[in-house]
């Protein structure tokens, strides 16, 4: 060991575009894989949740105006800051996984490659997933996909950063705002993603990301009445009816899926518009 | 109280331009053996002096576009492809300026167009199919994700750095290497390209860049090695080169003239129209293949529109096209403005009605005030015949099925717009032209998702949206 | 009252009348508005630019917490913007509400600045929400003590409810009443009209009822005058003088902070209804916060490095 002592990092929340620590004031250990300290992150409470879903629902409709050739390059840029901090997250997933320097540098490089992936989705989807119908009578008939809302994620356990990455990404390509939920025993990478985020130009409130304990915080989630859709990929399979029962009440679009580069993911948290108009003068 | 805007030039100083440029083949300079000059047509300055590709230039630079295939280009995954397109497109941004001064001095076109329309698009290109490059298995074209291999491209002077990214960026994010020719006129900003690639890394012979005139694109276009032609420029040089490959097994693919039907109906929202309408035929000096060029009026609103469009027009700002307020710059070529000259004398002896707004043209450099003409029938030669430059043909129609016909009554099939207030009138129209890009209530927009190309004479397939990749994959109806 | 000769003053005729006005494409407004602002007034325009800004600015106050300190301050600044330099000129009026146009018009008489109109708001301002009776009399005090101008608003409610009628005929009430004694802007709060097409039909309306003035907003709504608004009312202004031969003038209020800004309003005047509108008679800007800024600009202009706002005084 050198003389010098590290300045340790705090691990906080992020919503709407700043860094708070939990309104609880609680927070919970995170060990490394071979059990030494690494951090206190913050024990997310659900108000919270209250207070990312609220940013996320003010940012949605703007994120899903923009053009969708701008969300692609910031989704772009997502990818370009990441990229510039591989070192950074490579350490920190080795720390919490055990897993080898190369190994932690090849999720890394999976997940900027991820996000490169989903970025050139924006701007070509629609292409694929709309269509003009061709229905019977004198009418112009077209189906164009919509971006669903506010989407929550339970962001997997295995591969911190890379399961974190394909969860979010989808979501946020074509207009929907995010509230994800960390990885409760692995939660650094996803924290530190807001680190990123915050430097790449993507608007308060578009994604928010909370640490915490998936057992208290997946009903909050799955009973908010302002919660669109839910990607319960990280939640375990035994866990998947209640969480769906509990989100009957407004209807959210539930999904968990198995593949992490798959258009399928984008489509699961959009709408699709049907629009009649006559043809003649 | 006037108010004269006082002059506002961009500095060419974020430029450097060499005195001499050869060509680039394989990842590097190579020194052409005779050349010509390139001049800026605003003032008539030589810029710079440009290698005349030899049929030897062309055959080096098509073995290093087939070896960069084999050895490396196809070898890479799409992920990987497209990251490089990525960077291009990146880079692109970060150098806007250059590109926009260059472009500017090098075609003649107001720098508020190359700023906010060539250099932008050129880079959105870019970032659009960087993002296709590894998809294509989703671009649902047809069953085939296979590139052609080594294609030739051949570009026009009157977008140059756009034109170069609608051929090179799905052309390299399908899988193809490239040999590419620039137009004669305007080779400048082709070769400010050929440095982007190297900053970013493009492995050697991907991209080759041969300068050149009619003679240097012949000898692509016959050239055994190239698996694919894509050519945009004029409807007589296309045909040549269509017949030149039929008996080939080369794919072709073109993007030739208009004469763009620019309907307004007496409905329309009347000051945007005329907007719409200078937009039309006087952006980019009307060198537009897809320009509002034949104005059909409904005569209920005729006489209100042509005063308020001749209103408008004393506004355009004509002169340096370095001058941040300019609307109207040069016209590319001494050609070029001896063909305006040759089809608006026609028009002045056909009978159609000449009037242009009062402006001073510089006395050096090659000019052409905003023109429009009235009274002009589909047989005059002005209805007919592309100008390509900032002259208007003026028609009227009583009934909506006369303006169909008349927009209609034409080989081409580029363009057309539509100005009404009436949707059901809008949809209707879209139904019954015969054109490929139809602009409702605005005109000459682009985007790489829009796909763009023409009917009949004006072209073979499209350009841009998942249209526009089939061209590149091998075996795809279009 | 003729009304130009083209509505008689009945509903029917102005209903028709607003009907047959072509519609505006909202994009393609936004776009010339656009592309009108990336004209680039530099050297001596931008100069020129700078000092005619400032003669046309109304330089305002309308707070509720307005003393007649607050307001003599206002009149002094208006008068002499730079106390140190007596080449820049006054602004085009000042505008406060009602029960504080005496305490300007004296103050400014004081100050020797005889020829610079007081422009009161008036007829309930901002909101428009009072009774007829109300309103005569709001526009009548004003007068009686020294407005020259008179900044009505007009009852967006109606307007929105379909009653034009009951508009036109509040603007041609209040339009008696100044008679010759002051002129009348009518503020129409394009904020709360929303579309453009909305905003051509009240231009029209309010020009037809003896508008000399058409105004964007109170400046206590957002949006207020936005680019493509004073755009489309430029378009009514020059349209109406075709119709007409009278030249109505335009004032863009709220939202116009700087001197980027307040050029961007001269180009959309200069290309739009033309040079003519280029004066304090036909052009105003309803602002506060923009004078200091257009001092400022004007001050690196002369001495060619960047001012601080400790060089410019507060009113």
């Amino acid at each position: 060991m050198s003389g010098r002592l590290e300045v340790m990092k705090t691990y906080k929340l992020y919503i709407n575009g700043a860094f708070p620590r939990t309104e609880s004031g609680r927070s919970y250990e995170i060990k490394s894989h071979s059990g030494e300290f690494l951090a206190n992150a913050c024990l997310a409470s659900r108000k919270d949740l209250r207070d990312a879903v609220v940013a996320a629902r003010a940012a949605q409709p703007g994120w899903a105006k923009a053009t969708a050739y701008n969300r692609g390059q910031i989704i772009y840029r997502i990818a370009e800051m990441l990229e510039g901090r591989a070192d950074q997250f490579a350490q920190e997933i080795s720390l919490q996984t055990g897993a080898t320097a190369k190994e932690s540098l090849q999720e890394v490089s999976e997940a900027v490659d991820l996000l490169v992936w989903y970025a050139g989705w924006s701007d070509k989807l629609p292409s694929l997933a709309g269509a003009t119908n061709p229905v019977s009578g004198p009418f112009y008939n077209f189906t164009v996909p919509e971006a669903l809302g506010v989407v929550g994620v339970i962001a997997p356990i295995e591969k911190p950063l890379f399961g974190f990455v394909a969860a979010i990404a989808p979501i946020l390509v074509s207009g929907n705002t995010a509230i994800a939920l960390a990885s409760s025993s692995a939660p650094l990478s996803a924290i530190s993603f807001a680190e990123v985020v915050a430097t790449s130009d993507l608007p308060n409130g578009v994604l928010n990301i909370l640490s915490g304990q998936q057992s208290e915080l997946a009903p909050w989630f799955a009973s908010h009445m302002d919660i669109d859709g839910l990607d319960i990929s990280g939640l375990a399979v035994d866990q998947h009816g209640t969480i769906k029962e509990a989100g009957v009440e407004n209807l959210k679009r539930i999904s968990s899926f198995a593949q992490t580069a798959e258009p399928g993911r984008i489509l699961a948290f959009m709408e699709a518009k049907t629009v009649w108009h006559p043809i003649g003068n | 109280m006037n108010f004269e805007y006082a002059a506002a030039p961009e500095s060419r100083s974020v430029v450097k331009i060499d005195p001499v440029y050869g060509h680039f083949i394989n990842g590097k300079w190579v020194t052409g053996t005779s050349h010509f000059n390139s001049i800026n047509p605003a003032t008539e300055e030589v810029l710079s002096s440009i290698a005349l590709g030899t049929s030897a230039d062309v055959d080096a630079a098509v073995k290093a576009a087939r070896n960069a295939f084999d050895k490396s280009w196809s070898k890479l995954s799409g992920r990987e492809r497209g990251k490089y397109l990525f960077r291009i497109a990146r880079i692109m941004q970060e150098r806007a300026r250059e590109f926009a001064v260059l472009e500017t001095l090098d075609n003649g076109k107001p720098i508020r167009e190359s700023r906010d329309v060539d250099v932008p698009l050129s880079a959105a290109h870019f970032f659009y199919h960087a993002g296709w490059a590894d998809k294509l298995e989703f671009a649902g074209v047809g069953t085939t994700t296979t590139p052609h291999g080594v294609v030739g491209q051949i570009i026009p002077w009157n977008f140059p750095l756009l034109m170069l990214a609608w051929k090179v960026a799905p052309a390299l994010a399908t899988g193809n290497t490239v040999v590419l020719k620039p137009a004669e006129t305007t080779s400048l900003t082709a070769l400010l390209f050929a440095q982007v690639c190297q900053q970013a890394g493009l492995p050697e012979g991907v991209v080759n860049i041969v300068t050149g005139d009619g003679s240097t694109g012949a000898a692509i276009v016959n050239h055994p090695g190239i698996d694919k032609i894509a050519f945009t420029g004029s409807t007589d040089v296309g045909k040549l080169i269509a017949r030149a490959v039929s008996a080939t097994n080369k794919s072709l693919t073109l993007e030739l003239g208009g004469k763009g039907a620019n309907i307004v109906f007496g409905d329309a929202a009347i000051d945007e129209t005329v907007e719409g309408i200078v937009n039309g035929i006087f952006f980019n000096q009307g060198h537009v293949c897809c320009a509002g060029s034949r104005l059909i009026l409904q005569e209920n609103i005729a006489d209100e529109v042509l005063e308020k469009l001749k209103r408008r027009m004393e506004k355009i700002r004509v002169g340096d096209p370095l001058d941040k307020n300019t609307d109207l710059g040069a016209i590319n070529s001494a050609e070029q403005l001896a063909k305006i000259h040759e089809l608006t004398a026609a028009g002045d002896t056909e009978g159609a009605a000449r009037w242009s707004p009062n402006c001073a043209l510089p006395d050096k450099g090659f000019w052409f005030a905003p023109t429009i003409f009235t009274g002009v029938t589909q047989a005059h030669r002005i209805a007919r015949e592309e100008i390509f430059g900032p002259v208007l043909s003026v028609l009227t129609f009583r009934t909506p099925n006369e303006a169909i016909e008349k927009a209609n009554n034409t080989p081409f099939g580029l363009s057309a717009g539509i100005w009404s207030e009436k949707g059901s009138n809008i949809l209707w129209a879209t139904q019954q032209l015969r054109a490929g890009v139809i602009w409702a209530n605005t005109f000459n927009k682009f985007d790489p998702a829009s796909p763009f190309g023409g009917y009949k004479e004006s072209g073979w397939g499209r350009e841009g949206g998942r249209h526009g990749l089939s061209a590149y994959l091998k075996g795809s109806a279009k | 009252m003729n009304f130009y000769g083209l509505v008689d003053g009945s509903d029917t005729s102005l209903r028709n009348y607003l009907k047959q006005l072509p519609g505006v494409d909202q994009v393609g407004a936004d776009a010339r508005a656009a592309m009108l602002a990336t004209r680039s007034i530099k050297t001596t325009s931008k100069a020129w630019a700078i000092d005619t800004a400032i003669s046309m600015v109304d330089l305002t106050t309308l707070e509720g917490a307005d003393t007649p300190g607050k307001v003599q301050a206002l009149c002094s600044k208006a008068f002499r913007p730079d106390p140190t330099n007596p080449e820049v000129p006054h602004v085009g009026a000042v505008c406060v509400y009602n029960d504080m146009v005496g305490i300007a018009r004296q103050h400014l008489d004081s100050i020797g600045a005889k020829e610079l109109p007081v422009a009161a708001v008036s007829t309930a301002f901002p909101s428009g929400r009072a009774s007829m009776a109300v309103k005569l009399q709001d526009t009548e005090d004003a007068i009686l003590a020294g407005a020259a101008e008179i900044d009505m608003v007009i009852d967006r409610g109606a307007f929105l409810s379909g009653r034009y009628i009951e508009v036109f005929e509040e603007i041609v009430a209040i339009r008696e009443v100044c008679g010759n004694r002051a002129h009348l802007k009518v503020i129409l709060e394009t904020g709360e009209l929303v579309t453009y097409d909305n905003v051509r039909k009240a231009s029209y309306l309010a020009m037809l009822a003896g508008a000399d003035f058409i105004k964007t907003s109170t400046g206590k709504v957002t949006p207020a005058a936005t680019p493509p608004v004073v755009l489309v009312m430029l378009e009514a202004v020059r349209d109406f003088y075709d119709l007409t031969k009278v030249r109505i003038g335009v004032k863009p209020a709220g939202g116009i902070r700087t001197t980027k800004d307040a050029i961007k309003q001269l180009v959309l005047v200069n290309e739009t209804a033309g040079p003519e509108w280029l004066d304090p008679s036909l052009f105003r800007i309803g602002a506060s916060a923009l004078l200091n800024d257009l001092l400022l600009q004007r001050m690196k202009m002369s001495d060619g490095y960047y001012a601080s706002p400790n060089y410019v005084t507060i009113d």
